[in-house]
């Protein structure tokens, strides 16, 4: 299955973010990074970086951000980690990991679960 | 113009400027910003402070390079991989060299820039360092060509950043966190134009 890694400022939104998910799609691999070392807001490098690792397998890995230095500091982990599958998806946070993580459950490629959560995007609510 | 001893001390002049301004940068990043940018900064120098008795010996592109290496990983927004990147850049510019002259410097300068533009694809004119970054630049790159001492090209540098913080006041946000708040962002200076300006007056104050 398809990896999934959410990166936020915030240990809690992120967590939260992947609990939702798992309410939904319990057997994803869905994990998050969010916050600094110390619990408080920011981005970690080693956080996201270790995150991918866990989840990580020849399916390849998407991850999910926030914004600012949260698309910055995954786009450096990425680069860093040459060679491996790992795609940043620009969707809505909850609503695109949540039709990530059902896709991936399924057994999708990571094209079709990429593609999913940016299909989220366009969806309107009500 | 310096070799890497200079280097290692220019760089802890950097950590002293920015510890004592911690709480300066993070007061500018209140009304526009998330009221951090000093502690990010701060916890990043302090980083990079712990590791260089590991790589004083080393040349002046490994010096930068673990240094752009240490903020990305302990800085924890934004300015983490904007001077990260611009660090390693910087470092890649002057790759195994131990002595660098002023045109060296340049090359650091504008691989410096270079890489906050790949990181962040910001232009100048969106309220960010490369406000205080690129005029410096300009300012330096004009200055050597005019035959000036390091003293005195630094000089121009710093007065040009200063200018370009000044310029900051009267823009609004397009880029990061204080595009957020749009026209209200008017009025404030960037705290990362800020904080570029100190990092140069740092090098200038060792000469
Ligand atoms: N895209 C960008 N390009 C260039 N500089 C930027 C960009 N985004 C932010 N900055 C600079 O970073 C400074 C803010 O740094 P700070 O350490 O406070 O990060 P932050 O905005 O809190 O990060 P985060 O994205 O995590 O919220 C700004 O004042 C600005 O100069
Ligand atoms: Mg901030």
């Amino acid at each position: 299955m398809v990896g999934i890694v959410i990166v936020s400022h915030s240990k809690k939104l992120a967590e939260g973010v992947v609990e939702l998910s798992r309410l939904i799609s319990g057997e994803c691999p869905i994990v998050a990074a969010g916050g600094l070392e110390d619990g408080g807001f920011g981005t970690s490098y080693e956080r996201i970086e270790a995150a991918i690792e866990s989840v990580y397998s020849d399916d390849g890995v998407i991850v999910i951000m926030d914004m600012g230095s949260s698309c910055m500091t995954t786009e450096m982990v990425i680069e860093n980690m040459e060679g491996k599958r790992i795609e940043m998806v620009d969707c809505p946070m909850v609503e695109g990991a949540a039709a990530a993580a059902a896709e991936s459950e399924g057994g999708s490629s990571l094209e079709e679960v990429k593609k999913a959560a940016m299909e989220a995007a366009g969806e309107s609510k009500f | 113009m310096t070799d890497n001893k200079k280097v290692v001390e220019i760089i802890k002049v950097m950590a002293e400027i920015i510890h004592e301004n911690a709480q300066f940068l993070t007061d500018l990043d209140a009304p526009i910003g998330d009221n951090d940018h000093g502690i990010n900064m701060d916890r990043g120098f302090q980083k990079v402070l712990e590791d260089l008795p590991g790589i004083e010996n080393s040349d002046i592109g490994s010096i930068l390079k673990k240094t752009g290496m240490d903020l990305v990983s302990t800085v924890g927004g934004s300015s983490g991989p904007l001077y990260g990147t611009a660090f390693m850049k910087a470092g890649a510019a002057v790759a195994g060299k131990n002595e660098i002259d002023a045109d060296d410097f340049i090359d650091i300068m504008e691989a410096a820039v270079g890489g906050v533009q790949l990181r962040g694809k910001a232009e100048q004119g969106e309220k960010t360092m490369l406000d205080a970054m690129i005029p410096a630049v300009n300012a330096i790159k004009k200055g050597v060509d005019a035959g000036k001492s390091p003293s005195e090209f630094l000089a121009d540098g710093v007065q040009a950043a200063k200018e370009g913080v000044e310029y900051t006041k009267t823009i609004i946000a397009t880029k990061g966190r204080a595009s957020y708040v749009g026209e209200r962002s008017i009025g404030h200076q960037d705290p990362g134009a800020t904080s570029f300006t100190l990092l140069l007056e740092s090098i200038a104050a060792l000469y």
